[in-house]
C-alpha cells in the first residue's frame, strides 16, 4: 500500500519554548570514552548576518566509530551513556555550543573508512526544508582519503572543515548563502 | 554507483527552498544545488531517542498547567507511516502551536493577542507499535505575521519527526481542512500544488469524543526504503 510523502514546512521562529525539553548541549557525560571536544556552530545568512533563531541538531558515532542505532550491526563497543544526538538553538550571536567526543571513523559502502565527521541538520525561519551538512576536523590526516570530501570541488571543501581556535574549540560557520555558501547534502 | 537505501523524494513533494512569496527565504535559501550523498551508516542511522522518558501528560496540552486553557478542545491523532504504508513504531512525535487567540508562548511573539496562562503549547507523544499517536489540545488561532500587507497564517500545528534515520528527519505543519486562509498563505502554497492537501488534517467523526471534543486525523508519511538494497 503506497503512501504519499508528507511535504516539509519551516520550523518557524517560535519553537524555542516548546522544543526546549529535548535540548542537548552536552552529549558525553563523565565516563564516556574518547577525546573530549567542544564544537561551536554558527549560522549566517546570505548577507553574512548571524541567524539568531535557528536550530542545530547533530548526530555522530562514538569514539569507536559505532552509531548507537540498530542499523549499525558491527561488533564494536557501544557506550550506554552516549547516544550521539545533540540539539541546540542558536543564540543572539548565531552560535550553538556542544560538548561531545570526537567521533571515530565509519565505513564507506564500497570499502575503506570515512574521515571522522559529525552530521548536522539545520532548521530556521525562512528554511522550508531541513538542510543537512557535515562537520569534518581540519588537519585530520584521514580527510585526504575521505570519499565525500574528495567529491567536493576543492574551493568549496573548506566550508565543511571546522577549525580549532586558540582555546581548542572546534568552530564551523555555516553560511546559508553568499560567497562562502556551505556545501549542503541531499542525503 | 550511488547507494540508495531510502528512496529520494519525488520532485513534486517538498517546497523549493527559494520561495520568494515567503519573504524570509531569499536571504536564507542556499543557491547551490545540494550534493547527493550515497547512503552510508551516517545517513541510515539517526537519533531514535528511545530512552527519552515522556511524562504521562506530555501529549495532553490541556492539562499541563494549573487550569484548563481557553479554546475549542480537540483530539489530533493519526499514524506515522513510511511510503510503503508500514508503521514507524515508537516514533517520537513533537508538536508546538499558538493558543486559541493566535499567540505563542514565546518572548519573540509580539502579536497583540492575550497569552493564556493555562496554555504552554508544546507536547510530545510516543507512537505505538502500529505508529499510532494522539494528542489532546485546543484549536490554535490564526495570527498576523507581517510577511506582506494583512498577512495571516492559517491555523496550524507544527510537527517534528525523526523517523528511523538521519535521512528521514522531517519538520512540517498540520493545517485544518477548508481553512479559507490556506489560499493566501505563502508557506503552505510553497509546497507543489499536488502535494499541498497532504498537510491538511481530516475531520474525523469516528475519533470525536461525544459531549467533549472534536477530532482531526493527520497521518505523517516519511521516506520509505528501496525494495532491494544495492549491496
Amino acid at each position: 500500500m503506497s503512501k504519499e510523502l508528507t511535504p516539509s514546512q519551516t520550523i518557524g521562529p517560535f519553537y524555542f519554548g516548546t522544543l526546549i525539553k529535548s535540548y542537548r548541549y552536552d552529549l558525553a557525560p563523565p565516563g564516556v570514552a574518547g577525546e573530549r571536544i567542544d564544537i561551536v556552530l554558527s549560522l549566517h545568512d546570505a548577507d553574512g548576518a548571524v541567524v539568531p533563531d535557528g536550530l542545530f541538531e547533530i548526530w555522530q558515532a562514538n569514539s569507536h566509530g559505532r552509531y548507537n542505532h540498530p542499523e549499525d550491526r558491527r561488533n564494536l563497543p557501544l557506550d550506554p551513556c552516549f547516544d550521539g544526538f545533540g540539539r541546540a538553538s542558536t543564540y543572539t550571536d548565531g552560535c550553538s555550543h556542544f560538548s561531545t567526543i570526537k567521533p571515530g571513523r565509519v565505513p564507506w559502502p564500497e570499502g575503506g573508512l570515512q574521515a571522522p565527521h559529525v552530521n548536522v541538520s539545520i532548521f530556521a525561519r525562512g528554511l522550508l526544508n531541513r538542510l543537512a551538512t557535515r562537520l569534518y576536523f581540519e588537519g585530520d590526516p584521514a580527510n585526504a582519503e575521505d570519499p565525500v570530501l574528495k567529491s567536493i570541488e576543492p574551493k568549496r571543501r573548506a566550508t565543511l572543515l571546522a577549525k580549532r581556535d586558540a582555546k581548542g574549540t572546534w568552530r564551523l560557520p555555516i553560511h546559508l548563502g553568499g560567497p562562502n555558501e556551505t556545501v549542503f547534502f541531499d542525503c | 554507483m550511488t547507494r540508495e537505501i531510502y528512496r529520494r523524494p519525488p520532485g513534486d513533494t517538498h517546497p523549493p527552498n527559494l520561495s520568494p512569496a515567503y519573504k524570509s527565504t531569499p536571504g536564507r535559501a542556499p543557491r547551490q544545488a545540494p550534493v547527493a550523498l550515497p547512503h552510508t551508516l551516517s545517513e541510515v542511522t539517526g537519533p531514535l531517542l528511545a530512552t527519552e522518558r515522556l511524562d504521562a501528560l506530555e501529549n495532553d496540552l490541556t492539562r499541563q498547567r494549573m487550569g484548563e486553557p481557553l479554546g475549542e478542545r480537540i483530539v489530533v491523532q493519526g499514524r506515522v507511516l513510511d511510503e510503503d504504508g508500514k508503521p514507524v513504531p515508537q516514533a517520537l512525535v513533537e508538536i508546538w502551536q499558538c493558543n486559541a487567540a493566535g499567540r505563542y508562548h514565546h518572548p519573540g511573539d509580539q502579536h497583540d493577542a492575550p497569552l493564556d496562562p493555562n496554555f504552554y503549547g508544546g507536547g510530545r507523544a510516543r507512537a505505538d507499535a502500529e505508529g499510532r499517536y494522539h494528542f489532546i489540545t485546543i484549536k490554535p488561532g490564526a495570527y498576523p505575521w507581517k510577511n506582506h500587507h494583512n498577512a495571516w497564517r492559517p491555523a496550524h500545528i507544527h510537527f517534528s519527526l525523526f523517523g528511523p534515520a538521519f535521512a528521514t528527519r522531517l519538520i512540517t505543519q498540520m493545517y485544518f481542512p477548508g481553512d479559507p486562509l490556506l489560499a493566501f498563505d505563502p508557506i503552505y502554497n510553497a509546497v507543489p500544488e499536488g502535494a499541498r492537501h497532504r498537510l491538511q488534517a481530516a475531520f474525523d467523526m469516528e475519533a470525536t469524543r461525544p459531549e467533549w471534543a472534536l477530532a482531526y486525523r493527520f497521518d505523517i508519511v516519511l521516506r520509505g526504503r528501496n525494495a532491494t538494497p544495492m549491496e
